[in-house]
């Protein structure tokens, strides 16, 4: 049971030009889950080590439950890490491996035996634990890994990329299998992963990471709803957001050739040009007479209950629109649809949920 | 891939295999024949060493060669002697070169990385430079024909350190940094998560510095007179000594005798280096 608070943590790799965790403030409550997320490179591991005290702290503080871990060693700071690539001891049963902590703190044998048959049992293992890690399937090994931290009964939980070595199907399952797990023990942990998904689903909340720097940090359905800028907008979400780059004339900006209305307050506070993004389900399906977007559709993901359309707008020759990214439009349909590869639908999208950026600071516009 | 191209590494395979097995009959025949003639030479009669034609068997058959060396030096004194001194130079070396290569590769100390260049100039050091000056400095401590004498100035470890630093920089850092989360210490850091990872290594290790002190010569023989300390190696040098250079039966009887106890650890050994490399290849 622990809080943990990054206070402008800062590390900066020797012979490096940036530092790859710049500044990162983030208060983390006792028993939060919290999720780590950002594209690779961004520092989400770094961040992370930091906390473990894997990697020193070069400005800023960390702080578990209030005390600066300036100086504390690993073992000292009772967290327990569960790596990428597992990191379990190949010359150590499961049994071995998820006592050997427990053995090194000198915790009674009676107790040692009793902790770790618990977290089998929860975790499934109990045929395995006379296993060496060599005879274990993938997500075996994982299981041992997740065991080898909650034997500990620590007071943070720092996991990095758990699961990215499993398959698609089982890290699903894993991945509510640990979030339940994380919900029962109530111990705070700290997730490090660059699936958004995984983000979305696990999380109580969600740190945005990018360049080392911390984007945002929110609940889920925050971040969806309210992305503070360009890149949480584009990162956060499945499929992604449609953005495209308009000057603002009189309340209205123009998207792919359509002239949109927005709330005149909100662009009022833009200095330029701004980014509007439309998330799939912004769009709707106009008929052929109505003000709209033509787009040849391009690729169709059919999901059974709703479907994800893909498709290029129609250029118009005096349409001034840039779009973000790539030319693209994304938009869903509930239930089936007999759209196909080919076929030309006209759509407009919902002006009350548009997001609106500033087109040079890339911010938020309220 | 088209069948061309296959068939194309395929011919390659095969001129490569070709190459391949010349290589290893070339190294064989190096390797081999002397030892081969070694043994053959342990069993012929003194007259029929130096015939010609050569005799490639022994006819007659003459065991006796090996009683011979048994009772005409004392064998099994020399024999007690290399045991001993390789027994204590390679324990100490392989002891030293462990601890010395994990401090310098796992533990965090000020002056780490120069310690490490000084034991690498050590190792470019040769043997035969340093040997006057420890003759001098050992004889002044009056270790002549004395166990310590020998073994002290032989037990020097840059080989060591640098072959173990590497493979211990080589392991993955995350089972150390578990290791370390998980609350070992920095002796069962090492003796329970380094050293069964890096088995197979040392097992190679330990057999090159089997070999190479049950094969040392200039340094025993530079300090022992007799057989009170002298190794086996010393010894076959005073029976040749003894019977002149002709009577080539015992000294290669003797010769064979000595190379038996490192080929059976060799074979032995050997096992386990495999045993070591197989069970580590079993990772994902
Ligand atoms: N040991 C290191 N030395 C120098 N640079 C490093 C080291 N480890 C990571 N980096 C750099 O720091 C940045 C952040 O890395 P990391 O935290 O591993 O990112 P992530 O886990 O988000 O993929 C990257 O640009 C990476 O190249
Ligand atoms: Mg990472």
């Amino acid at each position: 049971m622990a809080t943990v608070l990054f206070d402008e943590a800062t590390r900066k790799y020797p012979k490096t030009e940036v530092p790859a965790v710049d500044k990162v403030t983030l208060e983390i409550p006792d028993g939060e889950f919290l999720v780590l997320v950002g594209p690779s490179g961004c520092g989400k591991s770094t961040t992370l080590r930091m906390l473990a005290g894997l990697e020193p702290v070069d400005g800023g503080r960390i702080l578990i439950d209030g005390h600066d871990q300036a100086g504390v060693r690993p073992r000292d700071r009772d967290i327990a890490m569960v790596f990428q690539s597992y990191a379990l001891y190949p010359n150590m049963t499961a049994f071995e491996n998820m006592a050997f902590a427990l053995r090194n703190a000198k915790v009674e044998k009676a107790e040692v035996e009793q902790r770790v048959t618990e977290a089998a049992k929860i975790l499934e293992l109990e045929g395995l634990l006379t296993k060496k890690p060599g005879q274990m399937s993938g997500g075996q090994r994982q299981r041992v890994a997740m065991g080898r931290a909650i034997v500990r009964q620590p007071k943070v939980f720092c996991m990095d990329e758990p699961l990215s070595n499993l398959d698609a199907k089982l890290r699903v399952s894993t991945r509510s299998q640990i979030a339940q797990l994380q919900r029962r023990l109530g111990v705070t942990t700290v997730y490090v992963t660059h699936d958004q998904v995984e983000a979305m689903t696990m999380g109580h909340r969600v740190a945005v990471l990018k360049d080392g720097k911390l984007q945002q940090s929110d609940t889920p359905a925050k971040l969806y709803d309210e992305p503070v800028n360009t890149f949480v907008a584009s990162f956060i979400g499945s499929p992604a957001i449609t953005m495209t780059r308009s000057a603002v004339r009189e309340g209205e900006v123009t998207i792919h050739g359509l002239p949109v209305s927005l709330d005149r307050s909100t662009l009022s506070a833009a200095r330029g040009d701004v980014v509007v993004g439309f998330r799939p389900e912004a769009w709707q399906v106009v008929g052929a007479g109505e003000p709209g977007i033509d787009v040849a559709v391009d690729l169709v993901e059919s999901l059974g209950s709703e479907a994800f359309v893909h498709g290029e707008p129609a250029r118009s020759h005096d349409d001034a629109t840039v779009a973000i990214g790539a030319d693209r439009v994304t938009f869903k349909v509930i239930g089936k649809t007999d759209l196909d590869v080919g076929d030309t639908v006209r759509i407009a999208p919902i002006a009350e949920q548009a997001h609106v950026f500033d087109a040079e600071s890339g911010m938020r516009l309220r | 891939m088209s069948g061309q191209a296959e068939s194309a590494i395929q011919g390659q395979g095969r001129v490569g295999k070709v190459f391949g097995y010349a290589a290893m009959v070339a190294v064989l025949a190096v390797i081999a024949v002397p030892l081969f003639w070694i043994v053959v030479t342990s069993f012929k009669a003194h007259d029929h060493i130096y015939v010609r034609p050569a005799e490639y068997l022994p006819i007659p058959f003459t065991p006796e060669n090996y009683s011979d060396v048994t009772t005409r030096i004392p064998f099994f004194a020399y024999f007690r002697n290399s045991v001993i001194i390789t027994f204590f130079t390679a324990g100490i070396k392989i002891v030293l070169g462990v601890l010395s290569a994990y401090a310098l590769s796992l533990l965090r100390f000020p002056g780490r990385g120069i310690l490490f260049v000084v034991i690498l100039a050590a190792l470019m050091v040769p043997n035969q430079i340093t040997i006057i000056s420890n003759f001098a400095l050992v004889a002044q401590l009056g270790w002549k024909n004395t166990f310590q004498g020998i073994i002290i100035p032989l037990a020097g470890v840059a080989f060591g350190t640098f072959l173990m630093r590497n493979q211990f920089l080589s392991l993955p850092h995350e089972i150390i940094e578990a290791a370390r989360m998980d609350g070992a210490g920095p002796f069962k850091l090492l003796w329970r998560v380094v050293m069964p990872l890096s088995w197979p290594t040392l097992v190679a290790f330990s057999l090159i510095t089997i070999v190479n002190e049950w094969n040392e010569y200039l340094w025993p023989f530079l300090m022992s007179d007799d057989e009170r300390t002298a190794p086996l190696q010393v010894g076959l040098t005073m029976l040749q000594n003894n019977d002149g250079v002709t009577n080539w039966g015992p000294v290669m009887a003797g010769t064979v005798l000595t190379i038996l106890p490192v080929l059976i650890l060799f074979l032995v050994l050997q096992r386990q280096m495999i045993k070591g490399l197989t069970s580590g290849a079993v990772k994902s």
